[in-house]
């Protein structure tokens, strides 16, 4: 059982402002995802190597070349609030 | 000509030659699709360029340049994919305002084929989920009967490509986002090899495990798109630098001494809904007759592919959704003030109020994975399952040519029955999710109908790169199947 100070200290972790009733209900939707999922744990892996990609992946590089592709007006375009070309934020320091 | 049953290779003929303009032809599709979506919502938007878009394909066969394959066919794309100057949401009320500056590559692909982007389709919000129902844009109806879902992720595609309000549609296929709602509608849909198809510019789920494919109406037309749109790209590093076969070309009914393996595993469910089975049951017997093998193999993993998915791609996921925190692009909450702001309650609300439910519950259930502490028993431990799944396909392949299964255990279900119960709904994914694990190519192709005129389909798949054998296989079912051409009647 994921108890709500756990469900908090995720949220929090994840940058997710969630109600109360919200932490309530993921609590326990959670809770019983995670126990079924719990079967795996009876596989023994022992020594296995964990797999992050499918397929063969042939490593290729490209020639480090600058290409000018995009303006800065276009970068920012999709900005929320922008002052000039920069992106407006709260204060960070 | 009638633009409901031709081919795409038909309709470029056609364009290419004259006896219809690409105008013509993208007209008649955005008269039905205004006609129909209000039905089925399908089209989160249209693309107000499809016209003048149509007309330079008209204006460059007029001075005899060459034009694609696709020349003049139009194409419904999913709303994950980037559509330069078009507005991309993935479904999310965070991506509401998102005009990116790009085309993905397979939409660019599609494009220098000639095609013409009619618009963008529905989906589950960040393509999680099975129904289309997550969408902030509302869901999306099956158009056999709009009293039941069209399927998911890739919902929109599939009812568009079922009512035919687009000549082809692009899916995307994360754990079966492109096979089970092409099955709930009727339609054919492919889902390549992990590294066939280009992912740059697709808004990305789980990394690991999303392609791209076509959601058509024939095997034939699955074929040419697929050709279209794979292949290497420098702008994705995941993707193989093989040579991609001339699909449509080798495509054949000769099936005679394949080998088709039927998984053990599957079949001792018992899970099956019996008009499910009987569909099942009757496309062995036609490949029987049309002269396949089939072997009995047993894949024992599979048992486990539901929880190992949703690990994965819950992890993957909370890991590639923290780009969305208000900065740069999309959704910012309606801050008064920013100078007495802290930058967390900043994130976190913007992305509180961005995200739907099933997004921030796939969140919380990977940030818990990854977190210190539990990503060994978790994350880590799926990831090392995984490897033990993949290497138990190798054997299997190994004694045949391809996989036989159902897509799902049941055809498309009501809207809101599943809704409430997320593990109901993730369970619905037992035969589709380890084919992504894996990264094979796997592919739905129509073959029945139930009683109540609901639309079955059957699932093949194949070893890494064989597209072309499923392909070949699916063709074959595809000439005897009973649904062949059945265009769904939307009023």
């Amino acid at each position: 059982m994921i108890d709500q100070k756990t469900i908090e200290q995720i949220a929090k972790l994840a940058r997710l402002k969630i109600s109360s009733d919200e932490a309530l209900a993921y609590g326990d939707q959670l809770s019983k995802v995670l126990s079924h999922f719990e079967q795996i744990a009876k596989i023994d892996t022992e020594g296995v190597l964990p797999l992050v990609t499918p397929s063969e992946i042939e490593f290729f590089a490209r020639e480090d070349e600058p290409r000018k592709e995009y303006t800065a007006a276009e970068m920012v375009a999709n900005a929320p609030e922008k002052a000039g070309n920069l992106f407006k934020v709260p204060p960070v320091v | 000509m009638d633009l409901l049953q031709a081919s795409f290779k038909d309709v470029s003929d056609a364009v290419k030659s004259k006896k219809i303009s690409a105008v013509e032809v993208t007209k008649f599709f955005l008269n039905r699709a205004e006609k129909l979506n209000p039905q089925l919502n399908a089209y989160i938007c249209m693309n107000p360029s499809a016209l003048d878009e149509a007309s330079a394909i008209d204006q460059k066969i007029q001075n005899g340049e060459a034009v694609g394959p696709l020349a003049g066919v139009s194409f419904g794309i999913k709303d994950l994919l980037c559509t330069k100057n078009l507005r991309t949401t993935a479904g999310s009320k965070i991506l509401e305002n998102f005009i990116p500056p790009y085309d993905a590559t397979v939409v660019n692909r599609l494009r220098s084929a000639g095609a013409i982007v009619l618009g963008k389709l529905n989906l589950d919000e960040f393509a999680m989920g099975s129904s289309n129902e997550t969408s902030f844009y509302g869901k999306c109806k099956n158009p056999w009967n709009t009293d039941y879902v069209p399927g998911g992720s890739s919902g929109g595609s599939a009812a568009a490509q079922a009512a035919r309000i687009a000549m082809g549609t692009i899916g995307t296929d994360t754990g079966g986002s492109i096979r089970q709602p092409s099955n709930f509608c009727g339609i054919v849909g492919i889902k390549p090899t992990y590294g066939r198809v280009s992912r740059y510019g697709i808004v990305a789920y789980a990394s690991s495990l999303d392609q791209a494919g076509p959601m058509v109406s024939t095997v034939s037309d699955a074929a040419l798109a697929l050709e279209v749109i794979a292949g290497h790209d420098e702008r994705d590093s995941t993707t193989s630098s093989r040579k991609v076969p001339e699909f449509s070309k080798n495509l054949t009914t000769e099936i005679k001494g394949m080998k088709v393996g039927l998984v053990k595993e599957y079949a001792a469910k018992g899970l099956l809904n019996p008009e499910v089975e009987k569909v099942y049951q009757t496309s062995i017997e036609e490949l029987k007759k049309a002269g396949a093998e089939f072997v009995e193999v047993s894949i024992p993993l599979t048992e486990f592919a539901v929880p190992m998915y949703y690990l994965i791609a819950a992890s993957e996921a909370s890991s590639n959704l923290a780009r969305y925190d208000g900065v740069k692009y999309g959704f910012r909450s309606d801050f008064k003030d920013l100078s007495s702001m802290g930058l967390d309650d900043f994130y976190s609300q913007t992305r509180g109020e961005g995200f739907g439910t099933e997004v921030k519950r796939r969140i919380m259930l990977g940030t818990y994975c990854l977190s210190s502490g539990y990503y060994d028993a978790y994350y880590n431990k799926a990831c090392q399952v995984r490897r033990m799944l993949k290497d138990q396909y190798s054997e299997t392949f190994k004694k045949c040519d391809a996989l036989l299964s159902p897509v799902t255990v049941s055809p498309a279900f009501k809207i809101g029955e599943r809704v409430y119960d997320p593990l109901t709904m993730y369970l619905n994914d037992i035969f589709t999710t380890a084919t992504n694990l894996a990264g094979l190519p796997g592919l739905s192709v129509p073959f029945g109908m139930t009683k109540s005129g609901l639309p079955i389909g059957i699932q093949l798949t194949g070893s890494h790169f064989e597209e072309q054998k499923i392909l070949n296989l699916a063709y074959a079912l595809e000439a005897v199947s009973s649904a062949k051409g059945k265009v769904p009647i939307v009023y």
